[in-house]
């Protein structure tokens, strides 16, 4: 039985009747289809769903969703998704952005969003450049990027999200890749379960303006370390390969045959803090070799919508339900006959 | 022997001293003493935005002016008749706005050689002649203090720090204030360390003890209660007033309110009040910065809450790009901008009215917001509630323009009845509006405010953003016809709000032929220049906005209907460009930007003038 009533939804229910503008063979296509796909398996009615965006070509995103949404200002999407979760307990938030978006114009938004943990799932569409304005150069292209603003190449240390999200003291970090219906959807399914903000950076191609920028990992997929909590990190076509810990809390790619399976580092998702993951996550500081995907890290920490209702609760218990004609006479008075 | 007795109609008492010295603390229970024996007053207090710059020296200074009165009266006074100065520098600071023949009551104790030299004092004040002209009380408070807290076990410094106490005892004396509260509100705020209040307590004793046995007070002062109208008030400062008036629009209104803000001077307090009242559902977020606390309260509103930010200036200077997205969105949105000196930082403790064109103007391309502003500290209750009302029936974002001067003053406030406040209808979208389907941009033909449909509400799913929509349906447009409909539709809309708001009132009670016209914080001083004139004998007319955009829909009329039209400000002249602008009227103004409150006396001069 599902909350909707126990009709059952399907991906076709979710597409709104708007027609899709991103340019032909853009990896927001597939990524649209995955989320339509597995919005179902939230078990929520599409009103009880809203998505929220900034600006950029993933910004549009809401407008093909049959769910409630807006489309806002560059950046600023976290911030409004954390004023309606906090208000409205009762949706499903999610938060659809970009590199430029969320960690340009938008990275206060995204820092303290993480730290909070309101309940908002933020998926960031990363594809290194700028596209909506016609290819300049993101804060996630790689040094040396030549395009529009930087025919002598980009001067910019690029960011990594991942790395970033946890050093930002997220509780749920993931990755994911826009063309792997599979691993992409069982991410979602995670982050839709984890209490309060989740991050999900998936790598996203731009046919038009950066194609290719992730073919490392998208097309050779033995640089995929899939991230299994619990198990040795091994990967490679015959798992031949593997990560291990160094004596300075880095990790270094190894090959298993050497080291020996019980010198691999065991992944640990739920550690509570975030070092082993942003190991991981600096493997591949741009993906251009051995990349981990999947979740880096689910750990609990009290979400701050329950904690702000915690305490509506609590000062009803104590004080009582307010009283606005008690609240105006509060203090000292005197009456004038 | 029994001192003489002398009854005033009226004093200007300023409180200086060091920011240590607890100067605001000592006006702010004075206040609530004279509210108690039913005087009207009017308070300014002035303090630096350093929290404590050096003890001692100039820029530390911090003061409060109290006016009260046996009669109704709108602003804390031009001049002190009597300065409380704590310290050399206090007195360097203050004494040129204490008439000739003012009294002057100093601490001698702190006309330390050290004291003066910081206040820039090459010799004594008090033994060089140069206060000849003032009727100068030498207290010395400190040592008074100490001596009375002798058998009080607290340290030297606690004891020292009670000689505001001492001093509010005194001027509590002089002034027939009733001490009880006083004594139940330090022992109230020093619960937790009981030598601490026990030696405010007595030290406030003291204070009073001396009035009346030392034979330099040899007078003291009534003020009889003012014959305000009946009921019940209570002291309130114009941001504990907004506070509670956010309260009453979320009650009104049925929608929880959610307030994002990020601290700012003189803003912050509002956020502090608010986020003591959860228990009205009240959600208080303290944001990373400007832009997402407006952020948070769009995204609040979008779920159904009353959203709220408040914030100066600079602050409001940021959220421009989300108000021009609930512009576009059709959100309702409340912005309160409490006015400060600047531009940038400015003086951020001192009030100027000079947002009123950022606020109406200050957004890219053509976006209207509607401008409330509140005129005294209990009226920023009503403009509360007031900018709540049109924001939520239009679906627009609203500013509503308070100041400094407005945020820490305080006077006597008529509480309302709670069933006599206004209700605040608001009705969500619940089902289709056309043909079977909901189109979010479906207008109510009378106001234009589009249906308004929740998340959680089945069947009416939809998406609103900040590209052009199409009428009705929402939908992104490029269409340069929808474009240029939407627009006008938008300002239509805005412009539509003056059939809703009460017409401009003109207090002309003589036929004059010149109008001062004021908005906002300076209806106090204002009105008050303007009796002084009628006094005098002239012919002078008074019209206030509270409504800045729309205007009343016979500003035009009234403005026409004068021969002058002056309009005081606090800034070079916003409003005077606006009304010139829109309807043509060769009005003049009278701009002051010292970060002060205007003065009725300088005003009544410039006023005369004009006759």
């Amino acid at each position: 039985m599902t909350e909707n009533g126990g009709t059952q939804l399907s991906a076709k229910d979710f597409a709104s009747d708007q027609e899709v503008r991103w340019c032909p063979g853009c990896g927001d296509y597939a990524i649209l289809a995955a989320v339509q796909k597995f919005m179902p398996e939230l078990g929520l009615p599409r009103e009880r769903i809203v998505f929220i965006s900034g600006i950029g070509c993933a910004a549009r995103f809401p407008y093909y969703m049959q769910t409630y949404g807006m489309h806002s200002i560059h950046g600023r999407a976290p911030a409004i998704a954390t004023g309606l979760a906090l208000s409205r307990p009762d949706l499903s938030v999610w938060v659809v952005t970009g590199d430029g978006d969320a960690l340009s114009i938008g990275g206060n938004h995204l820092i303290h969003a993480l730290r909070r943990n309101v309940n908002v799932k933020i998926l960031l569409f990363n594809n290194q450049i700028y596209g909506l304005t016609k290819g300049q150069y993101s804060p996630t292209s790689p040094l040396g990027t030549v395009n529009k603003t930087t025919p002598m190449g980009s001067l910019d240390w690029p960011f990594n999200p991942v790395a970033l999200a946890l050093g930002a003291e997220a509780t749920f970090v993931a990755r994911s890749i826009d063309t792997d219906r599979a691993h992409l959807t069982e991410v979602l399914r995670r982050a839709a379960k984890h209490p309060g903000t989740a991050f999900v950076e998936i790598y996203q191609n731009c046919n038009v303006y950066n194609d290719g920028a992730f073919d490392t990992v998208r097309e050779q997929k033995e640089n995929r370390i899939h991230l299994e909590h619990g198990k040795p990190i091994r990967f490679g076509a015959e798992d031949e390969r593997g990560v291990r810990l160094l004596p300075d809390a880095s990790a270094e790619i190894v090959d298993v045959a050497e080291v020996g399976e019980d010198a691999l580092l065991v992944h640990d998702e739920q550690a509570p803090t975030p070092s082993l993951a942003s190991a991981l996550a600096r493997l591949s500081h741009t993906p251009h070799g051995p990349t981990p995907i999947g979740v880096f890290r689910d750990a609990e920490r009290p979400v701050y919508d329950r904690l702000m209702d915690e305490q509506l609760a609590r000062a009803r218990e104590d004080q009582g339900e307010g009283d606005l004609a008690g609240l105006l006479a509060a203090g000292d008075t005197w009456t004038i006959g | 022997m029994a001192k003489q007795v002398e009854q005033l109609e009226q004093v200007t008492i300023r409180f200086a001293g060091d920011s240590g010295d607890g100067m605001q603390l000592t006006g702010g229970r004075f206040t609530s003493e004279t509210a108690l024996v039913g005087n009207d007053l009017s308070t300014l207090p002035d303090f630096p935005a350093e929290i404590r710059a050096p003890a001692g020296s100039l820029p530390g200074v911090s003061g409060f002016q109290l006016h009260f009165a046996d009669h109704d009266i709108l602003t804390p006074g031009d001049a002190p008749d009597v300065l409380v100065a704590m310290n050399p520098a206090a007195l360097k600071t203050n004494l040129r706005d204490l008439p000739k023949g003012g009294a002057l009551i100093v601490n001698r104790d702190a006309f330390t050689g050290r004291n003066l030299e910081k206040a820039g004092y090459a010799a004594s004040p008090l033994e060089d002649g140069s206060l000849d002209e003032f009727h100068v009380h030498e207290v010395p408070l400190t040592t008074l203090t100490l001596e009375a807290l002798k058998d009080v076990d607290v340290s030297k410094r606690e004891a020292e720090r009670s000689k505001n106490m001492f001093a509010l005892g005194l001027m509590s004396w002089l002034y027939h204030r009733p001490t009880e509260n006083t004594i139940a509100f330090l022992e109230r705020k020093f619960q937790a360390k009981p030598q601490i209040a026990e030696a405010n307590v007595k030290a406030f004793k003291a204070g009073w003890a001396y009035g009346e046995t030392s034979e330099d007070f040899v007078v003291s002062y009534e003020v009889a209660p003012a014959p305000l109208a009946p009921g019940t008030y209570r002291n309130i400062t114009g941001n504990q007033a907004l506070g509670m008036g956010l309260i009453a629009a979320s009650v009104k209104s049925g929608l929880p309110l959610f307030l994002g803000a990020y601290p700012i001077t003189p803003a912050s307090e509002i956020l502090e009040n608010l986020s003591r009242h959860k228990r009205f559902g009240v959600r208080t977020f303290q944001a990373e910065d400007e832009i997402a606390a407006v952020g948070a309260a769009l995204g609040a509103s979008f779920g159904g809450a009353l959203g709220v930010c408040t914030s100066s200036g600079p602050g409001v200077a940021l959220k421009s790009e989300t108000v021009g997205l609930a512009i576009t969105l059709e959100l309702p949105l409340l912005i309160l901008d409490i006015q400060r000196a600047g531009p940038s930082t400015g003086m951020p403790t001192k009030p100027e009215q000079a947002d009123l064109l950022m606020v109406m103007f200050g957004r890219n391309a053509e976006s209207p917001v509607p401008v409330v502003a509140a005129a005294t500290p209990g009226g920023c209750f009503d403009a509360a509630l007031e900018a709540a009302r049109i924001a939520l029936k239009y679906r627009t974002p609203v500013y509503l323009l308070s100041d400094a001067y407005l945020a820490n003053g305080s006077e006597p406030w008529l509480l309302p009845e709670v069933d006599e406040l206004p209700e605040i209808p608001v009705e969500f979208a619940d089902g289709p509006n056309r043909d079977g389907e909901f189109l979010p941009y479906v207008r109510d033909p009378e106001t234009l405010a589009r249906d308004w449909a929740i998340p959680g509400t089945p069947g009416l799913e939809h998406r609103i953003g900040g590209l052009e929509k199409q009428d009705e349906t929402g939908n992104v447009s490029y269409d340069p016809d929808n474009h240029d409909h939407m627009v006008r539709l938008r300002a239509q809309k805005v412009a539509g709000i003056a059939a809703d708001i009460p017409e401009l009132s003109v207090d002309d009670p003589d036929g004059a032929s010149v109008l001062v016209l004021g908005w906002g914080g300076t209806y106090g001083p204002i009105t008050a220049a303007v009796r002084r004139v009628r006094n005098g004998g002239g012919k002078v007319a008074q019209a206030h906005l509270t409504h800045l955009n729309p205007f009343p829909r016979n500003t035009g009329d009234v403005l026409r209907s004068y021969h002058r039209v002056l309009v005081p400000e606090m800034n070079l002249g916003q409003l005077l460009k606006l009304v010139r602008a829109e309807f043509l009227v060769d009005a003049v103004g009278y701009n002051q930007v010292r970060g002060v409150p205007l003065r009725a006396s300088a005003l009544a001069d410039a006023i005369e003038a004009l006759l």
